[in-house]
């Protein structure tokens, strides 16, 4: 258990690294949803290239160190319902909110935004009550 | 230049997320899974990140990006329907699957089918987006 906290704080100061490079370095927010997101709806067609250079290294470098380090799993559901379902508002409710995990979270919560702030309460909160409602009243996940 | 920082920013992002457990969904549901058993690693990864991006936003004051250009402006800090709606709507997805878009991406080499079936889903989400925000950015100007 404290050896994942130590691994979660690591890996927390590489993600942290790899924003404020995007920050400092090409002036930009790393928000997972908004990149992915400008891209798909074309919003962020000005700086495609970039985006694009930028989730080769968000898929290529894991993908790398798994061929190096060996199994891994996600864990995740293979309920199509679920990933359906999971996946439509995932995409649809963070660009509605300009901002997910690392938007918000991260690059909204370390510049004291209350909007950041407030967005990371809500969004934790809604995910709280659906793992209540769908692992301890449903059992579905 | 430009696009050797961008890389080295999405290796360091995906890096962290396979080392800090966020692609696991259990740890992530476990995380929201406040009246069980609750597991608080998302609470130091969060942190972790948060810490250097902290010092970064210090060092905006007075100086431009590395590559040129500006420091994008902040957005008004502003509560609006459409954030609370998206950010509720983003915490259901969340907690049904256990994975967010910055972790989706980074594990696609060894999610599997649900992981590819998970972002075509997220990507179609998306693409649905700006006519949904349209609709509630209208709805807000006119109330």
């Amino acid at each position: 258990m404290q050896m994942d906290w130590i691994m979660g704080l690591i890996g927390g100061l590489l993600i942290g690294s790899g924003a404020a490079l995007f920050l400092l370095g090409n002036g930009r927010i790393m928000g997972a949803s908004g990149i992915i997101g400008g891209l798909v709806d074309g919003s962020g067609r000005s700086k495609a290239r970039e985006s694009l250079v930028f989730l080769a290294g968000l898929i290529g470098i894991p993908a790398l160190l798994f061929l190096l380090t060996g199994p891994k799993e996600t864990f995740a559901t293979t309920n199509l319902t679920l990933l359906l379902l999971g996946g439509l508002s995932v995409g649809l409710g963070t660009r509605l909110a300009n901002g997910c995990t690392s938007g918000h979270g991260v690059c909204g919560i370390s510049r004291l935004s209350l909007r950041g702030t407030i967005a990371t309460l809500i969004y934790i909160g809604a995910g709280a009550a659906t793992v209540l409602l769908a692992r301890h009243v449903l059992g579905v996940v | 230049m430009r696009l050797a920082l961008a890389f080295l920013s999405g290796g360091l992002f995906g890096a962290g997320l396979f080392f800090s457990g966020m692609t696991d969904t259990r740890k992530v549901l476990g995380w929201l899974d406040f009246f069980g058993a609750w597991d608080i690693t998302l609470a130091f990864v969060m942190g972790g990140a948060i810490l250097p991006m902290f010092v970064a936003w210090r060092l905006t004051a007075q100086r431009a990006p590395l590559v040129g250009g500006h420091f994008p402006t902040p957005p008004a800090d502003q509560i609006t329907p459409r954030l609370a709606i998206g950010s509720v709507l983003f915490g259901i997805g969340w907690g049904l699957v256990g994975l967010c878009p910055g972790p989706a991406l980074a594990s696609l080499s060894y999610g599997g089918t649900s992981g590819w079936i998970f972002l075509v889903a997220m990507l179609a989400g998306m693409l649905a987006a700006p006519r949904l925000a349209t609709r509630l950015d209208n709805a807000r100007a006119s109330a």
